[in-house]
């Protein structure tokens, strides 16, 4: 027993290194899993801090663009509001479900993000004391960002659209072909569209926009422009590559979008035992 | 580790901290260089520790990181791994005579030659477990070894020139 005690002692280093490295591997695992409630995250208040301080200090410098870019979508909202705005005489009529409002809106700002890595996170300055949920889509007025993973007090870590993990239910705008957007870890400014069949007639510089099939984004948000067709070695679908339209080397503005009739399409799809998306 | 070389261990450490996070997160040269400043805490720790404490510190170290990465346990993996071949690696270049009892392996003490066989090699084996442990299943093997190279190569270069600017003769870490 004292020569198996007195090995073990020996051998002490190696065993904490195996140790260690589990309990790294274990976080690892952990932490990738989308619905993982993850703690050590730059949503915790210390971190979140420090980074926000960075991004006020860089954000300063993109002043000008940001309100550009402001300015723009702003102009584009009074635009629809106008056609929208009701005539003084018009009939009020009782609008049925599918003219409620199913999606609200929030704005945050990005004070950190990566694009590097094979799995970038983002992460926002409001939290769950704004009414961020996980879940939450992320989008500014270029297109697509991500999706919130996890929530703290008064920030936010969302997983970014450069991600493998992620898949974002879309369609191609021009034939209403759907298939799924995954990123495959190379190049900050393409993605995939995935499973798309390869009977369908998708042209270079076709639009890729959100589907709406998932309870997260709704319909025809921007996500990309197709930018090479090929007719690859797989028998059932084409391999399309996409050019992202959101600029992810400069994100600072973006605003979240939340279903509020997302738990009533969970029950529904778990009541008809379908396996839900996301 | 006497009480002064301590706090002054733990200055560096964060401030190589404050720099991974704040200045070098998101750079990449050419798209495969990255740079992993704050291995240099680790790698300048004293020669006469023992295995057990060095393992802790990097766990720590690259935990600490991995909090403002947002790929918790991926710098403490391969800062660990890292710290892990630290010892034999050490043994292997031990010179004749054997280590300096209160020498440091910096640059200043050790030389231009020995400390590049030195760190190049470690800050190697840690990138090649960061972007494997990175692109697990989905990136091409040649991939994450063009990136590891240069991105040795690169914190190996920064390491060089931060001792030379501000590592004192004589520091006492």
């Amino acid at each position: 027993m004292l020569r198996i005690l007195q090995f073990l002692y020996k051998l002490r280093s190696f065993l904490l290194f195996i140790l260690l490295e589990v309990l790294a591997i274990w976080l690892l695992v952990q932490n990738n899993s989308p619905q993982g409630a993850a703690f050590f995250n730059s949503s915790n208040a210390m971190a979140g801090s420090i980074l926000e301080t960075q991004s006020d200090i860089r954000d300063f410098f993109s002043l000008a663009e940001a309100n550009q870019a402001l300015v723009v979508e702003n102009s584009r909202l009074l635009e629809q509001l106008n056609s929208l705005k009701m005539e003084p005489d018009s009939i009020k009529l009782d609008l049925d479900s599918v003219l409620s409002a199913q999606f609200e809106f929030k704005g945050a700002r990005v004070i950190s993000n990566s694009l590097r890595f094979a799995q970038n996170h983002l992460t926002l300055n409001k939290g769950s004391l704004d009414g961020i949920e996980p879940g939450m889509g992320i989008f500014n007025e270029a297109g697509v960002v991500g999706r919130v993973k996890s929530v703290s007090k008064n920030y936010a870590v969302g997983i970014s659209l450069l991600n493998n993990d992620l898949l974002i239910s879309s369609i191609i705008k021009s034939t209403g072909d759907f298939g799924s957007i995954n990123w495959d870890g190379k190049n900050s400014q393409k993605a995939k569209l995935l499973y798309v069949p390869r009977h369908v007639q998708a042209q270079v510089g076709d639009t890729v926009v959100t589907s709406g099939y998932s309870a997260v984004f709704p319909r025809n948000i921007n996500i990309g422009v197709i930018s090479n067709v090929i007719q690859s070695g797989d028998p059932n679908y084409l391999d399309i590559e996409v050019t992202l339209t959101t600029d992810f080397s400069k994100i600072s503005y973006v605003y979240l979008v939340e279903n509020t009739q997302a738990n009533e399409l969970d029950t529904l799809y778990q009541k008809s035992e379908l396996p839900d998306e996301f | 580790m006497n009480f002064r070389n301590l706090i002054s261990f733990i200055f560096l450490v964060l401030i190589l901290g404050l720099v991974q996070i704040l200045f070098l997160k998101n750079l990449a040269l050419f798209g495969v260089a990255f740079c992993f400043i704050y291995l240099v805490g680790i790698l300048s720790l004293p020669l006469q520790i023992r295995h057990v404490p060095l393992l802790l510190i990097s766990f720590g170290i690259g935990l600490l990181i991995d909090v403002f990465y947002d790929t918790l346990g991926l710098n403490t993996l391969a800062a660990t791994f890292m710290a892990f071949l630290r010892p034999y690696w050490l043994k292997i270049l031990r010179p004749n005579g054997g280590y300096d009892d209160s020498s440091q392996p910096t640059l200043q003490e050790m030389g231009f030659g020995w400390f590049l066989s030195y760190s190049l090699p470690l800050t190697f084996g840690f990138s090649l477990i960061f972007f494997t442990a990175d692109q697990w299943g989905t990136g091409a093997f040649l991939g994450i070894l063009n990136k590891s190279l240069f991105s040795s190569i690169f914190t190996v270069l920064l390491a060089i020139i931060v001792q030379l600017l501000f590592f004192k003769r004589r520091r006492g870490i």
